[in-house]
C-alpha cells in the first residue's frame, strides 16, 4: 500500500527466495569476486557480439536464480526486466529465452530497483506467485551506443565511469525462505542542468538525494534502522555530493554505513581504468543480488537500503545540448525473521 | 563541468532547496581536478615520439629505396597508418591514447585510429550497412571540415595569390 506520498509498503514481505549475479572478467578481479555466482573469463562472454554477450550474461543469470529459488522455468509468473540498449534488446530477447509473460522496463541504472520494486508490488498485491526480476550490461555495449567505438583512442576525464559487465536476478515470491523486500520508493526525475556525460555522478546525484529524504520520511523511517545505505552508482563524484546535500539537509548519515556499489564493485588503485567507479545496470543489480543478499542471509547485514540511480539521457539528447535527467528508486530489504 | 541553465530547475528537501546554479558550485567543489600543464607535456612527447618515428621510416626510404623527399611521404604515411591500425586491433590504441591524449590523435595515426576503431565496432552489423556505413562515423568530419578549410584558403590564394608561390 501506499504510504507518504511515493513510498509502496510490502504488507506480506515478500520473499526473494534466490537471486544470482555473473560478471565479466574486471569485475571478477575486484574485491567483490567470491560473491559472485560466476565469472566469465572473457569480456566477450563466449559470443560474437557484444550485444549477445549482455543477452547471455542475463539468460546466464536469470536461469541461474531461477536454479537457486527451487523452481523451474514454467512457475515463474513473470518476468520483469530491462537494461540501457535501445529498445532493451538484451531482456527481450532473454525474455524470449525464459518464455514467461513479460514486462519491459527502462530507468537507465536504476532499473535493477525498478524491477525489484514492480516485482514485489506483483506478488505483494497477490497478482503473481514467483517474478524473476532482472537486468543486465555490457562495458562494450554502452561504450559502443553512448559513446565512441571501444578501441577508439579519446582521452576520458577523471570523472568518468566504467560500465560494469555483468547481470543480477531475483526470483520474488509470496510464500518461500529468504531476504524480504518491505518497501520501495520510486523516485522522481531531477535534473540540475548537468550536460557531461562523462560526469553521471554529479548528474545523478540529487536524484539520490530526493529519494532517500523521500523515504525517510514517507516512512519514518531514519538512517539508524539501517545496517548499510548503497546508493547504485555515483561512485567517487556523486556519493560525496550526496553526503554533503544530505548533510545540510541535517540527515544523520553518519549513523549507519553510507556506500556505493560502483566504489564496492571495484579496487580503484589497483583497477584505475575505472576512473570514478563503475556504473551501469549490471553495477547495483550484481552487488546487490551477489554480495548484499549474501550478506543478509550470513546475518551480517539485518536491513538495507538500496538507492540504485540512473541517468536518462540518450546519444542524441545530449547531442543535441540537452541536460541529464535522472532518476533513483530505492528499495528495503530486510533479513528473514527480522521483528 | 559542463551545465545547462534550466529555468525553473531546484531540488527540495526538507530544510535544502537548491537551484542549478547552487547545486553547481557544490558539484564543482567535489569534482577531481585536472593537470593541464601534465596533459600537454604528454601530448607533446608522444607526439613527438610518433614524429620522430615517422621521420625515421622516411630516411629509411630515401637511404635504401634512393627516394627523393617527395617520394618517401606517401609510404611513410602508409607505414604509419598500417601499424596504427595494428595497434588498434590488438587494443593497445586506446591505451596509449588515454595516457598521451591530443599527442596520439592528432597525428595521421589517430585519424587511422578513428577509422581502424569504427569498423572494428560495426563488423557485427554487416559489411555495408556495418563497415561501409561507419568506417568514416568520427572521420568524416574531420574530412568535410578539411575541404571546406581547404576551399576558403583557396579561394583567398586564388584572389591576393602570393608572391614566389610555388616552384
Amino acid at each position: 500500500m501506499l504510504i507518504g506520498g511515493q513510498t509502496w509498503e510490502f504488507r506480506s514481505k515478500p520473499a526473494i527466495i534466490g537471486a544470482a549475479a555473473v560478471v565479466g572478467p574486471e569485475e571478477g578481479k575486484g574485491p567483490l569476486a567470491g560473491d559472485f555466482d560466476y565469472v566469465f573469463d572473457n569480456l566477450e562472454i563466449n559470443e560474437t557480439t557484444w550485444e549477445k554477450a549482455e543477452r547471455r550474461l542475463l539468460e546466464h543469470a536469470g536461469s541461474a536464480a531461477i536454479m537457486n529459488a527451487g523452481i523451474t522455468k514454467e512457475q515463474l509468473h513473470f518476468f520483469v526486466g530491462g537494461d540501457l540498449m535501445n529498445q532493451i534488446i538484451s531482456a527481450t530477447f532473454a525474455a524470449r529465452t525464459f518464455a514467461a509473460p513479460y514486462l519491459g522496463v527502462f530507468g537507465a541504472c536504476s532499473t535493477s530497483m525498478e524491477s525489484l520494486a514492480i516485482a514485489a508490488m506483483m506478488v505483494d498485491s497477490g497478482n503473481a506467485g514467483f517474478v524473476l526480476a532482472g537486468t543486465s550490461s555490457h562495458n562494450c555495449t554502452v561504450e559502443k551506443q553512448f559513446r565512441y567505438p571501444t578501441e577508439y583512442g579519446s582521452q576520458k576525464p577523471p570523472t568518468a565511469q566504467y560500465t560494469v559487465t555483468g547481470s543480477g536476478c531475483a526470483v520474488v515470491a509470496a510464500k518461500g525462505s529468504g531476504p524480504r523486500v518491505t518497501h520501495a520508493t520510486i523516485g522522481r526525475i531531477q535534473d540540475l542542468g548537468v550536460t557531461d556525460p562523462f560526469n553521471m555522478g554529479a548528474a545523478m546525484a540529487p536524484a539520490a538525494a530526493d529519494t532517500i529524504v523521500t523515504h525517510f520520511r514517507d516512512t519514518g523511517r531514519s538512517p539508524e534502522d539501517y545496517d548499510l545505505i548503497v546508493t547504485g552508482d555515483l561512485a567517487s563524484v556523486g556519493l560525496p555530493i550526496v553526503k554533503d546535500i544530505l548533510k545540510q539537509d541535517g540527515l544523520q548519515m553518519e549513523k549507519t554505513h553510507f556506500k556505493d556499489c560502483g566504489l564496492m564493485i571495484y579496487d580503484r588503485e589497483k583497477q584505475p581504468q575505472v576512473f570514478a567507479g563503475g556504473s551501469g545496470c549490471g553495477c547495483s543489480a550484481t552487488v546487490t543480488y551477489g554480495h548484499i543478499l549474501r550478506q543478509i542471509k550470513a546475518g551480517r547485514l539485518n536491513r538495507v537500503l538500496v538507492v540504485a540511480t540512473g541517468a536518462l539521457l540518450s546519444p542524441l539528447s545530449y547531442q543535441q545540448g540537452e541536460s541529464i535527467p535522472c532518476i533513483a528508486h530505492a528499495v528495503a530489504i530486510e533479513r528473514e525473521g527480522l521483528q | 563541468m559542463a551545465t545547462k541553465t534550466r529555468p525553473g530547475a531546484r531540488i527540495k528537501l526538507n530544510s535544502v532547496s537548491l537551484d542549478a546554479e547552487d547545486y553547481k558550485r557544490i558539484a564543482k567543489k567535489h569534482e577531481p581536478s585536472r593537470s593541464v600543464f601534465s596533459n600537454c607535456a604528454r601530448a607533446f612527447l608522444v607526439g613527438g615520439v610518433i614524429c620522430t618515428i615517422g621521420q625515421a621510416i622516411q630516411e629509411f626510404f630515401k637511404a635504401v629505396f634512393d627516394m627523393s623527399e617527395r617520394e618517401a611521404a606517401n609510404p611513410t604515411v602508409a607505414v604509419l597508418i598500417i601499424i596504427s591500425i595494428i595497434l588498434t586491433s590488438m587494443g593497445v590504441y586506446d591505451k596509449i591514447a588515454q595516457w598521451a591524449g591530443a599527442g596520439s590523435a592528432v597525428p595521421v595515426t589517430g585519424f587511422a585510429n578513428s577509422m581502424c576503431s569504427s569498423a572494428l565496432e560495426s563488423r557485427s552489423e554487416g559489411l555495408v550497412l556495418g563497415v561501409g556505413a561507419n568506417m568514416f562515423k568520427l572521420a568524416g568530419s574531420v574530412i568535410v571540415f578539411g575541404v571546406v578549410a581547404a576551399f576558403v584558403i583557396g579561394i583567398i590564394y586564388a584572389i591576393f595569390g602570393i608572391q614566389g608561390g610555388h616552384s
